[in-house]
Order: C-alpha cells, then sequence, then structure tokens
C-alpha cells in the first residue's frame, strides 16, 4: 500500500463521516425554510455562529455524553453489533465510486474493482442486516415491527434498484465504475446515462432508469415517502426505538451515510460521475484539474441529496400496502419493460 | 384538484405539484420572530396593558362615571370616586384600581369609557413580582 492508497481512504472516510453533520444542518435548514422557520442558529463556536452550522456538533456532543441503556431482555451481542452493520455498508460502497478523474498518474478512486457494480450492489444488500438485528436484538415489540417492515421493504425495493443498475450496465456495456464513468465522459450531456448514455434512442428508456432507481434509493434509504420502518405515528421510532446515547447516533448516522453513498452511486451511474461539459477536461490530469473534477462529483451529490431533502418535506408517508404495491406492481415492471427496451434498441442499433 | 385518473395514478403531476408548493414556501418570507433579541410588534388594535389618558392641559380624562367598572365582565376594575377640582366636571377618581390577574383583556372599559379615558396599550409584557404589583393604581395607569 503506497501513500496515495492511504491518503485516499482517509480522504474518502472523512469525505462521508464530515458529509453527515453537514447533511444534518442541511436537512434542519431546508426543512425550516420550507416550513416558513428560521432552523437552528444559536450554536456557536468562539462566537461564531454561521447560521446554526454547529448545531450537529452539539447533538453529537449530547449524545456522547447521555446513558448508554442495553434493554435488560436484549441480545447483547447481537444488540451491541447491530449498529455496526448499518453503519459498515456505505462506507464500504464508497471504495469503488469514482470521486474525481485522475491527479497525474493516480485515479481518485479507492480501489477499482473489474466487477464494480455487483460489488456496490452485493454490499448494498447487507445493510438490511444491521436493521434487522437492531429490530429483532431490541426484544421489543415496536423494534421488531420497524426491523422486519425494513428488512421486507428493502428487499423488495432492492431488486427495482437492481434491475435499474442492470439497465445501466447494458448501456454502459460494462460492470467496471471507472469505465462507466469514463463512457458518459464521451460528449456532452447526452453522454450521460440518464439521457441515454450517448444513444439518443435510449433517451426515454435512461430517464426512466433513472427515475425507478431514484425512488427505489429513497425507499432503500428509509426516507419519507418510504420511512415505514421508522413510522413515528405506529411504532415510536421504528427498530432504534431501544438504543441510545452513541448506538443511537450510529444509526442515525448510518442512515445518513447511506444517503450519501446513495447519491454518490446515481450521480456515478446516471449523471456522468465527475463529468461535467465545459468545466471538466477528462484529459486534464494536473492537481487542478482533478480537484475540480472532484468538486463538480460533490457538488453533483449535492444537488442530488437536496432533492432527497425537498422530497421528504413535501410528500407524506405511504401507507404499508401501498408501498407494497408501488415496489411491486409499479416499479418492478416499469424497471422490467425498461430492461426489455434497452435490450432490444441494444441489439438492434446499438454499437455491439 | 382537477386531475383525470390516469393522471393521478401516475402520480409523478401531483408529486411535481407538492415540490412547487415546498419550493415556493421555502423562499418565501420566515415567519418566526426571534423574541429575546428582536421585539414582537404586535397587531393593530391589539389590547394590552391599560392606561388612563390625560387631556391638552396634563389633567386626567376621567370623571369618575364607573361607565367602565360597571361593563367590566372580569370585574377587575374598582373606583372611589372623589369630588372634583376642576370646574368642568363633578368628579374625579380617588382610586383608581385594575387588577391585571383578574383582567381579560376584552376592552370592554374602553368601549364603555362615554370620556375616552380609558385605553388598551399594546404592551404585552406584562410582569410582575408579587401579586400586589399586578394591582395597577391611579398613579401607575396614569403614567403609563
Amino acid at each position: 500500500m503506497n501513500i496515495w492508497d492511504l491518503a485516499k481512504i482517509v480522504f474518502v472516510i472523512a469525505l462521508v463521516l464530515q458529509g453527515v453533520p453537514v447533511l444534518v444542518w442541511l436537512e434542519r435548514k431546508i426543512s425550516a425554510s420550507i416550513q416558513g422557520r428560521i432552523g437552528p442558529n444559536r450554536t456557536a463556536v468562539l462566537g461564531l455562529k454561521a447560521a446554526g452550522f454547529f448545531q450537529p456538533v452539539a447533538d453529537a456532543v449530547k449524545l456522547l455524553f447521555k446513558e448508554d441503556v442495553t434493554p435488560g431482555a436484549a441480545d447483547r451481542f447481537l444488540y451491541q453489533l447491530a449498529p455496526l452493520f448499518v453503519f459498515v455498508p456505505p462506507l464500504l460502497v464508497f471504495t469503488v465510486i469514482p470521486f474525481g478523474n485522475r491527479i497525474g498518474e493516480e485515479h481518485l478512486q479507492v480501489a477499482n474493482l473489474p466487477i464494480g457494480v455487483l460489488f456496490v450492489m452485493s454490499v448494498l444488500s447487507l445493510g438490511v442486516y444491521g436493521v434487522a438485528f437492531g429490530g429483532w436484538a431490541s426484544n421489543n415489540k415496536y423494534s421488531l415491527l420497524g426491523g422486519l417492515r425494513a428488512s421486507a421493504q428493502l428487499i423488495s425495493y432492492e431488486l427495482t434498484l437492481g434491475l435499474s443498475i442492470i439497465t445501466i450496465i447494458l448501456m454502459a456495456g460494462t460492470v467496471d465504475m471507472r469505465e462507466i464513468v469514463a463512457r458518459q465522459t464521451r460528449s456532452a450531456f447526452l453522454s450521460w446515462n440518464l439521457f441515454g448514455g450517448g444513444n439518443l434512442l435510449l433517451l426515454p428508456s435512461g430517464l426512466v432508469a433513472g427515475l425507478v432507481f431514484y425512488v427505489a434509493a429513497l425507499a432503500e434509504n428509509n426516507r419519507l415517502p418510504f420511512d415505514l420502518p421508522e413510522c413515528e405515528a405506529e411504532l415510536v421510532a421504528g427498530y432504534h426505538t431501544e438504543y441510545s446515547s452513541m448506538k443511537f447516533a450510529m444509526y442515525f448516522m448510518a442512515e445518513y451515510a447511506a444517503m450519501i453513498t446513495m447519491s454518490a452511486l446515481f450521480v456515478t451511474l446516471f449523471l456522468g460521475g465527475w463529468h461535467f461539459p465545459g468545466l471538466v477536461d477528462p484529459a486534464d490530469t494536473s492537481w487542478i484539474g482533478g480537484l475540480l473534477s472532484h468538486g463538480v462529483f460533490v457538488a453533483k451529490m449535492g444537488a442530488v441529496i437536496a432533492l432527497y431533502i425537498w422530497i421528504r418535506w413535501t410528500l407524506p408517508r405511504f401507507r404499508y400496502d401501498q408501498l407494497m404495491r408501488l415496489g411491486w406492481k409499479v416499479l418492478l415492471p416499469i424497471a422490467l419493460v425498461n430492461l426489455l427496451v434497452i435490450a432490444v434498441i441494444g441489439v438492434a442499433w446499438g454499437e455491439r | 384538484m382537477k386531475m383525470g385518473k390516469f393522471k393521478m395514478r401516475l402520480y409523478l403531476p401531483a408529486v411535481a405539484k407538492g415540490l412547487w408548493v415546498t419550493m415556493r414556501r421555502f423562499f418565501s418570507r420566515k415567519e418566526t420572530v426571534e423574541y429575546p433579541d428582536q421585539a414582537k410588534v404586535p397587531r393593530k388594535g391589539y389590547r394590552g396593558e391599560h392606561r388612563l389618558k390625560k387631556d391638552e392641559q396634563g389633567r386626567m380624562k376621567c370623571v369618575a362615571c364607573f361607565m367602565c367598572q360597571t361593563a367590566c365582565p372580569a370585574e377587575c376594575i374598582e373606583i372611589v370616586a372623589g369630588p372634583s377640582p376642576w370646574p368642568d366636571r363633578d368628579k374625579i377618581p380617588v382610586t383608581f384600581n385594575i387588577d391585571m390577574l383578574k383582567c381579560i383583556y376584552c376592552g370592554m372599559c374602553e368601549e364603555a369609557c362615554p370620556c375616552d379615558a380609558i385605553e388598551l396599550t399594546p404592551t404585552y409584557n406584562i410582569v410582575a413580582t408579587s401579586r400586589a404589583d399586578k394591582i395597577y393604581d391611579l398613579h401607575k395607569l396614569l403614567s403609563r
């Protein structure tokens, strides 16, 4: 392992972990604005208020000093393990996501696995375990119901998510993440997979795949309108009802880390990764070019996440049967038909 | 909501509509008043603390007619009348107590007053450290 690899690993971990407080702050500010409030603005570091930017820091400090309760009837081992299980997959997925072009010969990506997309799909599905374990180990009916709902929901929407990822694999003709991005940098916006990956016939299919992926991603991250696993009105707080102190914070952070990873995935697969026509030159391998490409990547992620938050504070929650109907009877057939269309077009008019 | 059944089933137009609504709210005026730092301005006609008015010669306008005391539904006004030192009226109040703890700020006293002598000001933060301080006497009412 050379110094570059180490630097990239540290950078990626920092990107995800530091992204969490920023996201919490963004969420609170945006929700406040939508509801006609101001939002957090009292916390200050050395007299610097920065519009409540330090509020998540204060929250974290508060949680650190809280009592860490383990319920007497809980399965102690799984109870301790579950928060780690939800936290690791989002970090792990980030290893294969190219978060920038390259600096010199170093690609801004921790590891370029030849099975990139498959690795992402397999690791993402691990997240279910943390939620299910947490719900079961707490030995609480609300937690158990929340955990069950979460596992059912995640498994249902993973199918749709997987199918829309497969459409991308068909478009790009590869599962290599770096290659998928590289293929989207060949020309202007139309080479992004969201707009058909350079083939105009695939434009509607690309849009549909993007939409289906986005909706499934909302469900995968337990975000409104699909946040049934932690539906406060029915289940107290869902699978993390019994968790307190830093273990609760782990669940909380994992949720936001998953959002960051999912948006990074969306950007990589659909929005051309670090590419932006006219701003980033794929051939530019200087420090400035590399950092600029990373900046573009983060900006795109920010836009995707902003839409996440915006949707959350707009839509009401689905009922559970509606959720399942939408997943199995609407999104899954759409994704399947879309996959078929892309396959047929690819055979008839494609390059391969 | 004028949308066809198919359009409703599509779901996305409704989502877009909702997003448009929240987008408009996002850029609209914030309702929050940061209270201790920023004084709340009561709306016009807000009924708060009472005061007794004075005329242009600096004399109290009140003629101790007991109209406000009679009109008061909370029975918080207590007037004791005495002879007037001025020729234009018979009586003036010697004591004029308003129990702010009993008062319901309905503004009936202001409506009943024939001389336009009593008024409810927009002052809303009526603070006292004891029950006795909450009973406003003539001097206090005139000095507002």
